[in-house]
């Protein structure tokens, strides 16, 4: 079985392009050209030169001897928290931007939840002197202050989304009306691994030097290049396709994703979208959603801006049906408890929605033997207010 | 095919009026009123539109329409309701409106014998792209007597115009320009030159321009270069307000058609 994306844009029986007509010039051209350019030689120099040169890579492969200790087990942690801007984003923003310059465009747009993919956006626009307009909820606007301040700093400008519960999804439909009024000049960057074909496959393309980099690394400091599992934090998933991507046809690794349950998979404030949803299209893919009986998409809620999301990337839709990876949550609870752990443990404050993947460790049955590589998608920054008022500092 | 799209643009060709209204707004049970109403006005052809939580074809008129009618309790089972027997008072085509996803959760199945066993005459769907349509829907179209009514936008290449047109039956919905529903649209020199393009191509199906008609100058000069058009936003628009909403709707119709 490949879990993989098939020749006309699904993952099984997810995905596609659902796309309006006025969309279809755009996508065509994308789905007629990433391959070729993404593969090509001179993309791959520059994509390769950026993320060693200007992001930091290879991120670090951290045996985190502490949290092992705490455990009984092996812990490591793939560390994409130090790459430039504080998260995994910038792989794909660099892929994105690059793409878009070879394609002509002058005028990017993009969504962003925490922040995180804006600032990401913003910093690569700066980069290579492109416009840069980002849409955020504005309820995002405020819970994640200090990334607007950044990307308005580089230059971007930074949109309010008033509709809907005002956060990730809002954004979306917004920066997706806005290439529908602007199809010539503008390239859309899609943050994760959600979207019509080819978004999803190009996302996870670039996103997959963190498990290249893994493999290596693990070789290098352990002799061994597979981990018992590999986990990482589901909001579209793209930290956790970039994680995944390299194992995913060794049966023998372990994949684990961790959605965010908000106050609880029984409450009806939750972002668990696999724990909770059922299969239908938005935002141009089939997958699976947090909807109503009538097809209307349902508000999701989680303290972290990056997964507050009533959907997934068609990817992990069809690796859940399949039985191929393991899905969990955790809730909000949890996951302030896990950001804790980490800090005191090893010195490294992580992202909320990072630490649903080291909250993800309480629920698994971790044997002494085994090694468990956790991506680590993001740094702490952004969410300092969040932090202070609640632990109290 | 005893399809009423058909029989309206055998018996009319020029000037046909289509209107758009959100099904449950401003009020859940405005719908039989508004489509008599419209019918009453002499409106050709009504698109009754199901809201939708995340309209991302639409501009901000609808978007606020769609919200407040789920917030009234909208949905496609009360929609149903509410046509249930729609036919015994309305004789002019009525298309359904709006996205895929509540039509794939009712059951693209049931939901196209419903339309039927009702007298829907086609739908218009905008995330449900030619190729998918195709593949996996055309057969049930078409078993219920329906139209799949496609988009096409000034970026659309002949040769897709050409594959559109060949696909379906109805009309062809001419996008008057690159935007979501309700931008503000004069006719451009850029759009003449697409309106004519597209009018070169002897198409077999009528076409009707929407997007950004609004008044009776736009309605006007689409009629030039195209069997009809169609007005949402600013119908939606005029629906705001205290005044009776009969009222309302003739003295909109009314100005959109000043001449007969
Ligand atoms: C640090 C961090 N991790 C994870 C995510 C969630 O995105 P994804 O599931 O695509 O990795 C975000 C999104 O904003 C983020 O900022």
């Amino acid at each position: 079985m490949s879990y993989h994306v098939n020749d006309k844009g699904f993952y099984g029986e997810f995905g596609g392009a659902y796309i309006p007509e006025m969309m279809h010039p755009n996508i065509e051209e994308l789905k007629n050209n990433y391959l070729r350019i993404i593969n090509s030689y001179n993309f791959r120099q520059d994509f390769i030169g950026l993320l060693k040169n200007y992001v930091g890579r290879p991120s670090p492969l951290y045996y985190a001897k502490r949290m092992s200790e705490h455990y009984q087990s092996h812990i490591y942690l793939k560390r994409e928290d130090c790459n430039h801007t504080g998260s995994h984003k910038i792989n794909n923003t660099i892929g994105q931007i690059l793409l878009a310059r070879e394609l002509g465009k002058t005028r990017i747009i993009a969504e962003t939840g925490a922040g995180q993919h804006g600032l990401a956006t913003a910093t690569v626009c700066a980069l290579m002197g492109m416009s840069c307009i980002v849409y955020m909820g504005a309820l995002d606007v405020e819970r994640q202050a200090p990334n607007v301040k950044k990307m308005r700093m580089l230059g971007a400008e930074v949109i309010p989304v008033y509709s809907g519960n005002k956060t990730l999804k809002d954004a979306t439909n917004e920066a997706m009306r806005d290439w529908i009024n602007n199809p010539v000049d503008t390239h859309y960057i899609i943050g994760s691994v959600v979207g019509p074909h080819p978004y999803p496959d190009m996302v996870a393309r670039f996103q997959s030097v963190i498990s290249e980099e893994i493999k290596w690394q693990l070789d290098e400091q352990t002799g061994r290049e597979k981990p018992t599992r590999v986990m990482a934090c589901v909001g579209g998933g793209s930290n956790a396709a970039g994680t995944f991507y390299h194992f995913l046809d060794d049966e023998d690794v372990e994949l684990v994703g961790v959605e965010a349950a908000g106050k609880g998979i029984d409450t009806s404030e939750t972002a668990a979208t696999l724990a909770l949803g059922t299969p239908g299209v938005l935002h141009s893919s089939r997958s699976y959603l947090m909807q109503n009986e009538d097809g209307q998409i349902t508000e999701p809620y989680s303290i972290s801006a990056g997964l507050d999301y009533p959907g997934i990337g068609p990817m992990h839709a069809n690796l859940f049906k399949t039985g191929r990876a393991k899905y969990i949550w955790a809730t909000d609870e949890e996951v302030l408890k896990a950001v804790l752990l980490l800090t005191r443990k090893e010195g490294i404050i992580p992202a909320l929605e990072s630490a649903h993947a080291l909250a993800g460790l309480e629920k698994i049955a971790l044997k002494p033997e085994d090694v468990t590589v956790v991506t680590v998608s993001g740094r702490g920054d952004k969410d300092m207010e969040t932090y202070l008022n609640h632990f109290g500092y | 095919m005893n399809n009423r799209i058909n029989k309206l643009f055998q018996e009319k060709k020029e000037r046909i009026l289509s209107v758009y209204f959100t099904a449950g707004y401003p009020h859940l049970n405005d719908t039989r009123t508004i489509i008599q109403e419209l019918v009453k006005n002499g409106v050709d052809l009504i698109e009754i539109g199901m809201p939708f939580s995340d309209p991302v074809a639409d501009g901000p008129v609808i978007q606020h329409s769609s919200l407040i009618a789920l917030r009234n309790g909208m949905s496609i089972r009360n929609l149903f309701e509410q046509l249930q027997d729609i036919r015994q008072s309305v004789d002019i085509p009525l298309i359904l409106m709006g996205y895929l996803n509540p039509v794939l959760q009712y059951g693209m199945d049931a939901f196209a014998a419903k339309c039927k066993e009702i007298g829907i005459d086609g739908l218009i769907l905008p995330d449900l792209p030619l190729d998918v349509y195709i593949d996996d829907y055309k057969s049930i179209f078409e078993a219920n007597d329906l139209h799949y009514v496609p988009l096409i936008t000034p970026q659309t290449s002949e040769e897709r115009i050409r594959m559109i047109d060949s696909a379906s039956s109805g009309f062809i919905y001419m996008v008057s320009s690159n935007a979501t529903t309700g931008a503000k649209a004069s006719v451009s020199e850029f759009q003449k030159a697409y309106f004519e393009r597209v009018n070169s191509y002897c198409l077999k199906n009528p076409r009707l321009i929407g997007f950004g008609i609004s008044n009776a100058e736009t309605f006007d000069n689409a009629c030039q270069y195209a069997n009809g058009a169609i007005i949402g936003s600013a119908f939606v628009k005029a629906l705001e307000g205290d005044l009776p909403i009969d009222q309302k709707i003739s003295t909109f119709i009314k100005q959109i058609v000043t001449k007969a």
